[in-house]
């Protein structure tokens, strides 16, 4: 992935120097980054537990708590629940709609673009635990705004549809870092590229593989990576749903939160986020390999212009 | 992976803040300090128990021991985050020198060390303290874990059948009512319904609820049936009187109407249920005496009833019949409190035991008290204030002697949640028999097989 | 024509539901913080402002909020610089692997942030005395935070065009004067983008600032929110939905100051 211009060194920065301005922040990340990590995946090893027997006395277990969990039914449907979580709302979602608002306010100013940019904006900064009640308030069966305002008093939206509630609530939550990203990427395409597809007869769809995608594809990849993360460890949706009804929202944050904290199951909790972390590595391979792989078949098949 | 030395660590860290950083000073002057650790905070969560802390026991013990600073360390949170900071305190040694402690918890903060008999703490004159006299037997329960000692209760509450009367007026039915059996509870429901409540029953059911479903849902029916969750060292499985328990979560949710089940699925179902009941919408409601003292209280409830003391009575809970209950009983209820610990490792355990029965003396105990009232841990103080209430004096005088206490071991919150399991399972329409069973799977898992776990 | 109007009209219906899906939420913390007796649903409100008042009454109410504007404002400025310095160095000179090693960071940071990793981070924090200090939860967020700050700058490092800076190099400017005068300006936007991110992240977490503070007068925003509910869990919803509001519009004032003064976005330094 490195850019010819990132090595050409053109600071003069030497490695010394480079060395010099990492140091800080690779101390900060080795003490209160890779050494708490790698503690916790020990603890994953072993029984520990907050209180009682087993935190007098931890006993190394080695798989067993991975064992465990890959054979409990509820640990594979909270994983299930947590890939539609995250492809439904933060791939197809606060990317998608991230894209879409940044594709449609690129050549707008003026108050209506800082409107929409400003309340985006808004869902992302409030604190999650304002949140949860803003979204009660929205969804509630009985006096939801939302039931109000669709003439369906008593649609119990968070119990009769709760994957979907949480995966819109996150789309709200979360599209705000897509959306300046994009809007940010889509300033590297020239206008007057776009412009001369167009006139070529170009629609959108096809301006945008063929103009827009080749140049924020590295954009799409970091969006991609990040949200995938972030959405894989978001515990905000627990404050609508609780995980329930009956686990049916029971995403892997919240698995790892009744597991580690409301049970006291230190041990096992670690090596659930372990496991999470694993999840993710899939994730960012198979990105990788997706647009890398695309990359390829543009190469190889250059020359043929748009298909009609 | 190597660290660099500490004081190098520090100076690096220290450097890069960008922020200046104050940290805690201590009062200094040679003095000695202790520390009150609570789950309550001026202004949040239990208010009027950190006020008594901050403006009458610190300044009255340190009155009497003038060369000593007392503390306070307020936190007022949910209880298990509460739970978890002081388990890492105790965990590394440090913490404050008296803590809160849910009597609950007694057992697994025990088992990992982290707490101590107050005697091995404080010294034997602990034995002789004039307190033990005053608080019952039952009561003093919630400090003791394998037969000794570890905490001071600091009082306790009781589970009692709410109703609204001017509901059962509407539906012909007594101001004044006492069920003797589940029917009569079914029967005066059903009445409710024909006259139009819309949810004649609440019954925390789900795991949404938590632990209101366990102490004021499954404890107390399974008590009625005449069985306890943990009893001779086995916990109580798939049992008639657990499916007897299950039996009655299907009469009320399992399509009676007698009660509102989507109600429990919700995050904030049990809120909902206090709104609900202060609104009239609700008939009867299974709740502590916490519902009395804090949800529906006239002024400050969080769902007032300015006529509260007009409007809503109170029943003991029935066993499933006359006689069927643990003991023998007609009637049953579960408790449960709070205590309050010494720190194993305190720098100075015997001013901290001073600290400690200095907070439960009888005049602090009163002073507590002041301006609310609550079942406190001591007889003395309770024929005195509980007067004024008569609720509470209901509670204190006739649920007490009739109630039963949650065992306090590490697995207990497992457990908890799995009988909460059981009944979500029966509320989303499974037959109490197969929720039972599934419960006895879980059940073996969590305790260790099917050797800890009787009929 | 008849395409591009009805294409106009399209756009211009969907950023109208863009709007509505975005403002709906908001509502009730307009309206329950005024109302007598808030409900957890929006109503029009019975007026009051009573509420205000009752939050002011709350000894730590207010100090929670400079509280959080410390820790927030620490981590933000410590992410921020430390972020860029690193990002800039891995951005120019060329170390194998870097990419990978970043990704790897930035996974192990979702190990960090949760619930299981409370128990080494309270023991660390023990050992460095960190404990009940603000410093302690600058450093401990801070550590979440950095890889993904340094991820996304690095990508806007990257971008940004090297022949200024071998012009002023061939002026004798030193690599620190080119940072500071050339390439920080470029990326400016980005800077403000990810110190909001940051303040933002760290404004509403709740877990690791509780158990490693113990004087309720260091406590920020998010646990003393936690604080406004009875014994029995129930919220005081006139307490919790004032201070919600009091507590958000720091974050919302700090956004526009930010969008006036930089731009709020991750370019924009340049146009080509």
């Amino acid at each position: 992935m490195a850019r010819p211009t990132s090595a050409a060194d053109a600071a003069g920065l030497g490695r010394t120097r480079a060395v010099a301005f990492v140091l800080p922040a690779l101390t900060l990340i080795a003490v209160f980054l890779i050494f708490p990590a790698l503690w916790t995946i020990y603890l994953g090893l072993t029984d520990y537990r907050l209180t009682g027997l087993a935190a007098a006395d931890p006993q190394i277990v080695g798989l067993d708590n991975y064992t465990g969990a890959l054979t409990d039914p509820r640990f594979l449907t909270s994983m299930w629940l947590t890939v539609l979580y995250v492809g439904g709302s933060a791939i197809i979602g606060q990317a998608g709609l991230g894209f879409t608002l940044a594709w449609i306010l690129r050549s707008r100013t003026g108050p209506v673009r800082r409107v929409v940019e400003g309340v985006v904006l808004l869902s992302w900064i409030l604190p999650s635990t304002v949140v949860g009640f803003l979204w009660f308030a929205l969804l509630d069966r009985d006096d939801g705004t939302l039931n109000a305002l669709l003439h369906t008093p008593g649609f119990a939206w968070l119990l009769d549809h709760p994957l979907l509630s949480i995966i819109v609530f996150n789309v709200w939550r979360g599209t705000a870092f897509s959306m300046m990203l994009y809007s940010a990427a889509l300033e590297n395409v020239p206008p007057s590229h776009l412009e001369t597809a167009r006139l070529a007869g170009a629609n959108v769809p096809q301006q945008l593989r063929d103009v827009v995608l080749p140049r924020i594809r590295r954009h799409i990849l970091t969006n991609l990576l990040l949200i995938s993360l972030w959405t894989f460890n978001d515990f905000t949706p627990f404050v609508l749903t609780g995980g329930g009804p009956e686990g049916r929202s029971e995403i892997l944050p919240v698995y790892v939160y009744r597991v580690a904290l409301r049970d006291g199951q230190l041990g096992v909790g670690a090596a659930i986020s372990f496991l999470i972390l694993l999840i993710n590595l899939l994730f960012a391979l198979a990105y990788l390999r997706l647009l890398r792989g695309r990359r390829r078949d543009r190469e190889a098949a250059a020359t043929p212009g748009p298909p009609a | 992976m190597r660290l660099p030395s500490r004081p190098a660590l520090i100076g690096a860290v220290t450097v890069l803040a960008l922020t200046s950083c104050g940290t805690g000073t201590d009062s200094g002057g040679g003095s000695t300090t202790l520390t009150i650790a609570a789950n309550s905070i001026e202004g949040g969560k239990n208010s009027e128990s950190a006020q008594w802390i901050k403006q009458w026991v610190i300044p009255e013990f340190e009155k009497t021991h003038p060369n000593v600073k007392v503390l306070f360390q307020p936190s007022g949170v949910d209880d298990e985050q509460y739970k978890t900071k002081i388990a890492l305190d105790l965990k590394s040694r440090t913490g404050a020198d008296v803590i809160d402690l849910d009597g609950i918890w007694v057992g697994e903060f025990a088992q990992a060390g982290y707490v101590k008999p107050l005697t091995e703490v404080g010294g034997a004159t602990i034995e002789q303290w004039e307190g033990w006299a005053q608080i019952p037997q039952a009561v003093q329960g919630l400090g003791i874990f394998d037969g000794k000692k570890y905490g001071l209760p600091q009082g306790t509450d009781g589970r009692v059948l709410f109703y609204n009367k001017t509901l059962f007026e509407k539906a012909g039915l007594p101001a004044t009512w006492q069920p003797a059996s589940w029917q009569e509870i079914i029967d005066a429901g059903t009445k409710l319904k024909a006259a139009g409540v819309p949810t004649p029953i609440q019954l925390n059911a789900g795991t949404a609820m938590g632990e209101a479903t366990t102490m004021q849902g499954v404890l107390p029916l399974l008590a009625g049936a005449g069985s306890e969750i943990y009893a001779a060292g086995k916990w109580t499985g798939a049992s008639t009187a657990m499916k007897d328990a299950l039996g009655l979560y299907r009469q009320i949710y399992g399509g009676s109407g007698l009660g509102d089940p989507r109600l429990q699925q919700e995050a904030k179902g049990r809120d909902k249920s206090f709104a609900q009941f202060a609104a009239g919408k609700i008939g009867i409601l299974a709740e502590s005496d916490y519902f009395w003292r804090s949800v529906v209280e006239p002024q400050a409830g969080v769902a007032p009833m300015k006529d509260r003391d007009q409007v809503v009575g109170y029943a003991k809970i029935p066993a499933k019949q006359p006689g069927a209950g643990i003991r023998g009983q007609d009637h049953v209820s579960m408790s449960g409190g709070a205590v309050r610990v010494l720190n194993p490792f305190s720098k100075n355990p015997k001013l901290a035991w001073d600290l400690l029965a200095f907070m439960h003396s009888a005049a602090a105990t009163k002073s507590q008290l002041a301006g609310q009232v609550r079942i406190s841990s001591r007889t003395d103080v309770n024929d005195e204030v509980l007067t004024a209430d008569p609720m509470l004096k209901y509670v204190a005088d006739e649920v007490l002697p009739l109630t039963a206490y949650r065992p306090g071991l590490a697995v207990y919150p497992q457990v908890s949640t799995a009988l909460q399991e059981a009944t979500a399972a029966v509320v989303s329409g499974t037959a109490p028999d197969e929720a039972a069973t599934a419960y006895q799977g879980k059940l073996e898992g969590l305790v260790g097989g099917a050797a800890n776990v009787g009929g | 024509m008849i395409r591009h109007t009805l294409g106009r009209l399209a756009t211009t219906i969907l950023i109208a539901v863009v709007l509505a899906f975005f403002t709906l939420p908001m509502l009730w913390l307009a309206s329950a913080p005024f109302d007598d007796t808030p409900t957890i649903t929006t109503s029009i409100p019975d007026f009051t402002l009573r509420n205000f008042s009752a939050i002011l009454d709350n000894p730590y109410a207010l100090g929670s909020i400079r509280n959080s504007l410390i820790q927030g404002g620490g981590a933000a400025a410590l992410v921020v610089v430390l972020a860029a310095l690193s990002a800039y160095a891995l951005s120019r000179v060329r170390v194998p692997g870097r990419d990978a090693l970043l990704y790897l960071l930035l996974l192990l940071s979702s190990v960090v942030t949760g619930t299981a990793a409370m128990v080494p981070i309270f023991e660390l924090a023990t050992r460095l005395d960190l404990i009940d200090t603000h410093l302690g939860v600058i450093l401990v967020v801070s550590g979440g935070l950095l890889p993904a700050a340094i991820f996304i700058l690095k990508d806007f490092m990257d971008e940004t065009p090297t022949t200024y800076e071998e012009s002023a190099r061939v002026f004798g400017a030193s690599p620190l004067q080119i940072l500071r005068h050339i390439v920080i300006p470029l990326v400016r936007p980005g800077l403000a983008t990810i110190a909001v991110w940051a303040l933002a992240s760290v404004w509403g977490g709740f877990l690791f600032q509780f158990i490693l503070l113990r004087d309720p007068e260091k406590a920020p925003g998010s646990v003393i929110l936690y604080t406004l509910y009875t014994e029995g869990g129930a919220p005081k919803l006139d307490l919790i939905s004032t201070f919600s509001l009091l507590y958000s519009l720091p974050v919302v004032a700090m956004y526009l100051f930010v969008s006036q003064r930089y731009g709020f976005r991750f370019h924009g330094g340049i146009k080509r």
